[in-house]
């Protein structure tokens, strides 16, 4: 396949996951600003999502203030932003639009619907737009796109690159939703465990859709070392990382059988799962929840660079 | 003006080749039409052709109106056409493989050597090489207009790469998804084997070097060229990959493409792209589209490409004046189709014709397209035809006029009902070691009341265009 039609497909599936991800972390934010007001003025959830997107500085420049409507705006709307929501759809609507033949009619309309859709939603007043419609938008046009490709894509190796671009995203951006908790509470050690950390670990529960999955996996009790169990290392949850860095694998190892030979990406790809799979919860909060996901958020960076390098950049040999 | 041909109807008769459909449009009921027609634009838009005619720019996001009257020939009618447009197919081809060897056409006087080699069309880097086969023109658009039941004209040909193919295909599945009925009624010759006889064209020009199964490519501009929809739905259509300039490489002797497993060679790339973009190190040097070194692994026979090189010479206005010659002096026979009498304002005897009659004359300029730069006498004011006399005798090489002509028209849908709009047809035919002809073409057509301009930036829409099957 060419290098530029792999690499059109995997960062298609990459931006349908990351504005996946923004709608999800609109929401962490707005539920945790429902929270009755006891944190000692410490009310910065909204400037904490943009810190765990890595936008702040873009929206500093920008907007100045992090309130509400000003960070919806930014993660949702606005198309300089490059992973707001509605950049992402449309990146990915033309990603597949240059390699269109590459794609099922159904995958294709799915991203034109999406892309259609969001200049609708666009014009519509604001006013009359929770951050809840906005997530379910999101996720409701998302589950489309992705579901079309798992439902109909020739299972070639484009189906591979749209997968590793997929759980790769996906991979980056449990960690980063993860990550919300330092910045909400970086001030404070005293208020680990406290209702109000509670509460907080719920939403990024809430915002992943999982609480029903987590209740069925661990019982009632919401802990933190649970939900970091869950959200990291259990193997059932669909969005843990050690999921995703699995879902990496499989499909980097599906590329070196089909093309005969390993890659670069395949031993990078096999390193990152093998790490998660011999660490357990006590490990991560040794090292510190915050240290641990920025190390990841590392290691996933450098797996992208060597796919990159192995099969997207075109200088492959 | 003289009397326009009614497609439909002759001497209050329907003609036969439109049996049926007379009725099948008056017994049509509004909301069912009103229905058909949206659910056309839906289905174009959903499989989202959007493009502009060759040469016609435009909003790539825009959709040219579909009319669903069709546009019919009758078995003979399109025979005697094949002839003509596959014989002008063959004399532009034999044409360029002369002019880019010893040029006897030249020699014998039949046509003025600064036409030929003072062209801006004529690639010097083209000559003395002869392309597998001795094909230069694979793709050959001939636009020809109708003004009588016998009568057919070519107005222009499109040597290089002629666009439109991909509205002909999906006009008719469009057609066929909302009106199966009329396809059980009347039987109509398939135009769908198109993509598969395109890339059958291409294999059998696979350059000298090649061994084995030669690996076609479409190379394309990139997406935001307005015809992108067709390049990519072509490359899909063959089952051959889509590539951009960045995609290929020059290596040893041979062009390659990149691929997520090393490099693949590549014998035939079917350009979309203009001689001028193709190599930064042959034509233009500021060119990113292209790939730097393809002309030496052209010339050496490592690739073919398609359109050659230097094709454009052959479609040159001022070269059209002498096709009816090509024909006469490569092949031996008598033009089929007739060229539309051309006066060249270059000319003092041309020039003082053209401006005593340009209230009659349609004049364009030499390099124009798209219905632009034109003036229609008839239909034009004062002021315009004035403006013109001025712009001729300031610059009369840039000019040339013809007798406006009374393009056919076609029953065609309009606000109140069915009424006749003029067409034009371009039939696409391919040139490898056989000279194919796919029944049917894009038939454009004037939307506008009495307008002659069909061009889709100018209010002009499309149609499908049905040849009969023979008995």
């Amino acid at each position: 396949m060419l290098s530029r039609t792999a690499e059109n497909l995997y960062w298609l599936a990459r931006y349908i996951e990351r504005a996946e991800t923004n709608a999800r972390l609109l929401e962490v934010a707005a539920r945790n600003a429902l929270l009755p007001d006891t944190g000692g003025g410490m009310r910065n959830e909204w400037e904490s999502i943009l810190l765990a997107s890595g936008t702040k500085q873009l929206f500093d420049e920008k907007y100045g203030e992090p309130v509400q409507r000003n960070v919806e705006t930014h993660m949702f709307f606005d198309r300089d932003n490059p992973s707001s929501v509605a950049s992402c759809i449309h990146q990915a609507r033309e990603n597949g639009r240059i390699v269109r033949t590459a794609l099922t009619t159904q995958v294709w309309e799915a991203l034109n619907a999406a892309s259609t859709d969001m200049n609708e939603l666009a014009r519509q007043e604001r006013s009359r737009l929770s951050t809840s419609d906005m997530k379910d938008f999101a996720l409701r046009h998302m589950a489309q796109i992705r579901g079309a490709i798992l439902g109909n894509q020739l299972r070639n190796d484009g189906y591979d690159f749209m997968n590793i671009g997929h759980f790769l995203e996906r991979a980056d951006s449990t960690a980063r939703i993860l990550d919300v908790k330092y910045y909400v509470l970086l001030p404070s050690v005293a208020m680990i465990g406290s209702g109000l950390d509670n509460y907080q670990w719920r939403t990024v529960l809430h915002a992943m859709n999982a609480q029903r999955a987590f209740a069925w996996v661990y019982g009632g009790e919401v802990t933190a070392s649970k939900i970091v169990d869950f959200l990291v290392l259990n193997k059932q949850s669909p969005r843990s990382l050690i999921s995703s860095a699995a879902g990496v694998e499989e499909h980097l190892e599906r590329l070196a059988r089909l093309y005969g030979r390993p890659s670069g990406a395949t031993a990078k790809g096999r390193e990152l799962s093998a790490r998660l799979a011999q660490m357990n919860v006590n490990d991560i909060f040794d090292q510190g929840l915050h240290d641990f996901l920025q190390g990841h958020l590392r290691d996933v960076f450098d797996l992208g660079g060597e796919i990159t390098a192995s099969y997207l950049s075109g200088e492959a040999r | 003006m003289p009397q326009t041909f009614n497609e439909m109807y002759q001497d209050g008769q329907v003609r036969a080749p439109y049996a049926g459909l007379e009725r099948w449009a008056n017994e049509m009921p509004d909301e069912l039409r009103g229905l058909k027609q949206s659910e056309a634009e839906a289905l174009f838009r959903r499989i989202g052709i959007t493009f502009a005619v060759y040469g016609e720019g435009g909003n790539p996001d825009r959709l040219i109106p579909f009319d669903m009257f069709p546009r019919v020939f009758a078995a003979d009618e399109w025979a005697k056409l094949e002839r003509g447009i596959k014989q002008r197919a063959r004399a532009l081809n034999a044409f360029l493989a002369d002019v880019y060897d010893r040029g006897e056409i030249v020699r014998a006087g039949r046509i003025p050597a600064h036409l030929v080699y003072r062209n801006d069309a004529f690639e010097i880097a083209a000559t003395g090489f002869t392309p597998p086969q001795g094909v230069f023109s694979h793709v050959v658009g001939i636009d020809l207009v109708r003004v009588g039941p016998d009568e057919f004209y070519v107005l222009e040909d499109n040597c290089r790469t002629p666009s439109g193919v991909s509205y002909m295909l999906e006009n008719r599945e469009i057609m066929m998804r909302m009106f199966p009925s009329l396809f059980q009624q009347k039987r109509i010759a398939p135009v769908e084997t198109y993509p598969q006889v395109l890339k059958r064209t291409f294999d059998s020009v696979a350059p000298k070097k090649c061994e084995g199964q030669p690996r076609v490519v479409v190379l394309t501009p990139g997406h935001f060229n307005s015809a992108y929809y067709e390049h990519s739905f072509l490359a899909d259509m063959m089952g051959v990959e889509l590539v951009e300039g960045g995609d290929l490489f020059v290596e040893g002797d041979f062009c390659w493409m990149r691929t997520t497993e090393g490099p693949k060679k590549v014998d035939v790339i079917y350009r979309r792209i203009d001689d001028a973009f193709l190599d930064p190190l042959c034509f233009r040097s500021d060119s990113m589209l292209g790939v730097p070194g393809l002309m030496n692994v052209y010339r050496s026979g490592g690739v073919t490409i398609c359109s050659a090189p230097g094709a454009g010479v052959a479609d040159d206005k001022a070269i059209y004046t002498f096709v009816p010659e090509m024909v006469r002096f490569y092949l031996g026979e008598e033009p089929i189709l007739k060229n539309v009498p051309t006066w060249q304002c270059a000319k003092d005897d041309d020039r003082r014709y053209v401006l005593e009659n340009l209230a009659e004359l349609v004049v364009k300029e030499v390099h124009g397209s798209g219905g632009y730069g034109m003036l229609v006498g008839p239909k034009a004011s004062r002021d315009d035809i004035e403006l013109f006399r001025a712009k001729i005798e300031e610059n009369p090489d840039n000019y040339i006029a013809q007798p406006t002509l009374a393009l056919s028209a076609c029953p065609t849908f309009v606000e109140e009902g069915v009424a006749p709009r003029h067409v034009d047809l371009r039939p696409y035919c391919l040139v490898g070691q056989d000279v194919t002809l796919v029944p049917g073409g894009l038939t454009r057509v004037a939307l506008t009341e009495g307008s002659l301009v069909v061009n889709s930036s100018q209010g002009g829409g499309v149609k499908d265009t049905w040849v009969l099957a023979g008995e």
